[in-house]
């Protein structure tokens, strides 16, 4: 049976890293892997998404509306935007961070306070984590797209595969202890 | 040996093991990663071209002198490079010859949808449709080999979502592939009309050959299963399509599409009463079918849109009425996410201040500058393709002329843009007379499509250095002689210049050099662009009145805290271009220290 994962955030936040990570793991581990990214301007501070569907064949590298097993929000407003992904009986991991939009910024539009609240209105499987603090504490925030996939791995029973040995070979050494340790952190965030 | 790649990287992997030598591209979303991943291969020389036209002769020359070549293009740039398509296909190769047009159904990053089998057709060149990255590596690989013994170029058509998306593939190691001797041979390669009437008889023959080998094709398959609804598909369309139809009923799966497997076809259909074609834009299979005039029923165009990505959603939704259940919410509290100018972009202090001036007409062209269509700026009266502004700009201009409007046209094109097919319509603007105002937004890089080369940054696609074709030299060589170059941040000299050039009777041209703010600066940048990037800005909050004048800058850097009644300059983001300086009239955004 293959499976939808549905990374969605905010240019820049490492979304792309994450999912590079992820769909290295479920390669190595012997599943037919197939991820979809757009990325047109997203540079410039749009909306990205990647999507990544594995099993033992996959088809399609896209992900239908209502069929995402788990989506997992960079961005509290992007988790709001990809809702009608997640499957009724899915998983939705939010980052409990707000990043203004241009609209925002210049005036335009107010970022809604209750966008949580609104999320969790229409669905009960919510787990709302701190990665940001969470990769402060760390030291490095911008490890909290190592934590979202920590997330990931433990929601999606994927904890089987040697992640330490991925991500040494995908990432610097100066920052590998840091990854791994983030990695754990979202694990145990989602856990029980 | 497996790896995870995107279709442009098995793509450019297919290359290399086919023996190509030699590449040329201009960059355009979604087909730029092809010529960057070639760019790797020590054994392929590559070339970032000024345009697409020049790209694909380039390709064509090392093709008839004697080694495998590749040129790859968004679909756009198919257009842009038609003129030698056409001519191209009469003359044949030498060696192997790919074009890889790279279609972007759904307009993520483009200003049209087309659907560049229709090229492939009128041109006459063979063509195959990849649906995943395998494929990619598999069909250029075969498309070389074709090429050579059919003598024929051979397009390949991607959709973004082949380009963009990975999937696992298997990799083989180089072939060694001699060179073959250029020959003189006007007979092939001189197409004066006496010898292009023989060619075209020949095309004629080898497009019926290519018709036989269609049949046979390894990349046309039919998949024959028991039940009377069968599907026919193209590109990522047959996995789309599986995932709606699943695996049980009949499939015919068409990588080589022209030319179309006409016996093969009606085979598949004689077995069915109704077929579903499954493909993304135009109804090129599908017209094919009708003419064939099998007996089964056939759905297409009249059931999927012509527009747009034929996701799983779509198909299912056009079949079944409606899609998988979805979550319902409330949609009025999502906010627009837009891109936006980054902080620091050297676009924003010149298009603040044009945005802001009556009476002018701004024509703009295609580059992250386009954006200054939208708020905060509403700096851009037209867009339609590379190049155009300037063009489009004079025509404009001698209408408002013609019918005694005051009026004055300001033209936008960005450096790599001015290199690309703008240099023709400044000709043109100097030739037959008109007094635009021409700005080339000179930021030291191909921006856009995330930053290639070009002949404006004295560097090669492959990194070596290159004579640095300078701006003013080559404006001033056209017979402009008005020009300025000046700082865009500073908005006294973009008022100064603009002020000064359109009161002329002649055109002129503004050059605006800073470079890029996420651009990995070069030793020559460093050196003409002092203090680059090195400071930041804050808020003086006993200054700031909160009259919101700063958040005019659309900086991604700035926000507004609204129950202070203050603005907010983000440390991490800040870059400390003093756009945002210039605009505050109360002295309340200084230099952090």
């Amino acid at each position: 049976m293959t499976k939808s994962i549905l990374l969605v955030g905010v240019g820049g936040q490492g979304t792309i890293l994450a999912s590079k990570i992820l769909t290295t793991g479920l390669m190595e581990a012997g599943y037919d892997v197939k991820m979809s990214e757009i990325h047109g301007m997203s540079q410039r501070g749009g909306s990205v998404s990647s999507q990544v569907r594995y099993g033992e064949k996959v088809y399609s590298p896209v992900i239908e509306k209502g069929a995402a097993d788990i989506i997992v929000a960079f961005e509290k407003m992007e988790a709001l935007r990809n809702l009608d992904y997640l499957k009724e009986s899915g998983t939705l991991v939010v980052n409990d961070e707000e990043i203004p939009s241009q609209s925002v910024l210049i005036g335009d539009e107010t970022y809604p306070p209750d966008a949580l609240e609104e999320i969790q209105k229409h669905t009960e499987n919510v787990k709302v984590v701190d990665a940001s603090g969470m990769a402060r504490g760390l030291g490095n925030e911008k490890a909290a797209n190592m934590v979202l996939l920590g997330t990931i791995i433990h929601a999606m029973g994927l904890e089987e595969i040697h992640w330490d040995a991925i991500l040494e070979g995908n990432i610097k050494p100066r920052f590998l202890d840091l990854n791994k340790k983030a990695i754990q952190m979202g694990m145990g965030a989602v856990a029980g | 040996m497996k790896q995870l790649m995107t279709g442009n990287e098995a793509v450019a992997r297919g290359a290399y093991e086919a023996g190509v030598r030699h590449a040329s591209a201009y960059p355009g979303t979604p087909s730029t990663e092809i010529l960057e991943n070639l760019s790797t291969y020590e054994e392929i020389e590559t070339e970032w071209a000024p345009n697409e036209k020049v790209a694909l002769e380039s390709a064509i020359g090392a093709a008839i002198a004697g080694v495998r070549s590749m040129v790859s293009m968004k679909h756009v740039g198919v257009n842009v490079a038609a003129d030698p398509l056409f001519t191209w296909a009469y003359m044949g190769v030498n060696t192997g010859n790919v074009l890889i047009t790279a279609d972007e159904p759904g307009m993520y990053s483009s200003q049209n949808e087309q659907d560049n089998r229709n090229y492939a057709k009128a041109a006459r060149w063979a063509m195959f449709e990849p649906s995943d990255s395998q494929e990619c590596l598999d069909m250029v690989k075969a498309a070389y080999d074709l090429s050579e013994e059919y003598d024929t170029p051979v397009m390949i058509r991607m959709t973004t979502r082949v380009c963009h998306s990975k999937s696992i593939v298997k990799l083989g190691e180089r072939a060694d592939v001699p060179v073959r001797e250029w020959v003189k041979d006007p007979a092939k390669y001189v197409c004066l009309p006496a010898i292009a009437r023989n060619l075209r008889v020949k095309l004629e023959d080898r497009m019926q050959r290519l018709a036989a080998y269609s049949e046979t094709s390894p990349f046309n398959q039919a998949e024959y299963r028991e039940g009377k609804i069968g599907v026919i598909a193209s590109g990522i369309c047959y996995y789309h399509g599986k995932e709606v139809f699943g695996e049980d009923v009949p499939y015919l799966k068409l990588g080589f599409t022209n030319p179309l497997p006409a016996k093969l076809i009606r085979d598949f259909c004689a077995r069915l009463e109704t077929v579903y074609i499954l493909e993304e834009n135009d109804p090129y299979i599908q017209e094919f079918v009708e003419r064939l005039g099998v007996s089964c029923k056939i759905v297409g165009k009249d059931t999927f849109p012509p527009y747009g990505e034929m996701t799983p959603d779509v198909i299912r939704t056009c079949i079944h009425g409606q899609g998988h259940k979805t979550i319902d919410f409330d949609r009025s509290k999502l906010i627009a996410r837009a891109p936006a100018f980054c902080a620091g972009c050297p676009h924003r202090g010149l298009f603040y201040r044009l945005g802001k001036r009556k009476d002018i007409m701004i024509s703009g062209d295609i580059g992250c500058y386009t954006l200054a269509a939208g708020k905060p700026f509403s700096a851009m009266d037209s867009t339609v393709c590379m190049g155009a502004s300037f063009s489009i700009g004079h025509g404009a201009q001698k209408a408002f002329d013609l019918t005694g409007s005051n009026k004055r046209v300001v033209a936008v094109l960005g450096d790599s843009t001015f290199f690309h097919t703008g240099i023709n319509s400044l000709i043109n603007t100097v030739y037959n007379k008109s007094n635009t105002v021409n700005i080339i937004l000179d930021n030291r890089i191909t921006g856009m499509t995330g930053h290639q080369d070009n002949p404006g940054t004295g560097f090669t696609a492959k990194g070596r250095p290159t004579t640095l074709i300078k701006i003013e030299e080559l404006v001033r060589a056209i017979g402009i002689r008005h020009i300025r170059v000046i700082d865009p941040n500073h908005l006294q000299e973009v008022d100064e210049a603009l002020d000064a050039f359109l009161a002329l009777d002649e055109p002129s041209v503004i050059i605006t050099r800073w470079p890029c703010a996420l651009k990995k600066f070069s030793q020559a940048d460093q050196d003409e662009f002092t203090d680059l990037f090195i400071t930041k800005n804050k808020i003086s909050e006993d200054k700031c009145t909160g009259c919101r004048l700063c958040m005019k800058a659309g900086c991604p850097a700035m926000s507004f805290d609204t129950e202070r009644k203050k603005a907010v300059i983000h440390h991490a983001q800040c870059v400390g271009c003093d756009v945002c300086t210039q605009i505050c009239k109360h002295d309340a955004i200084v230099k952090e220290v």
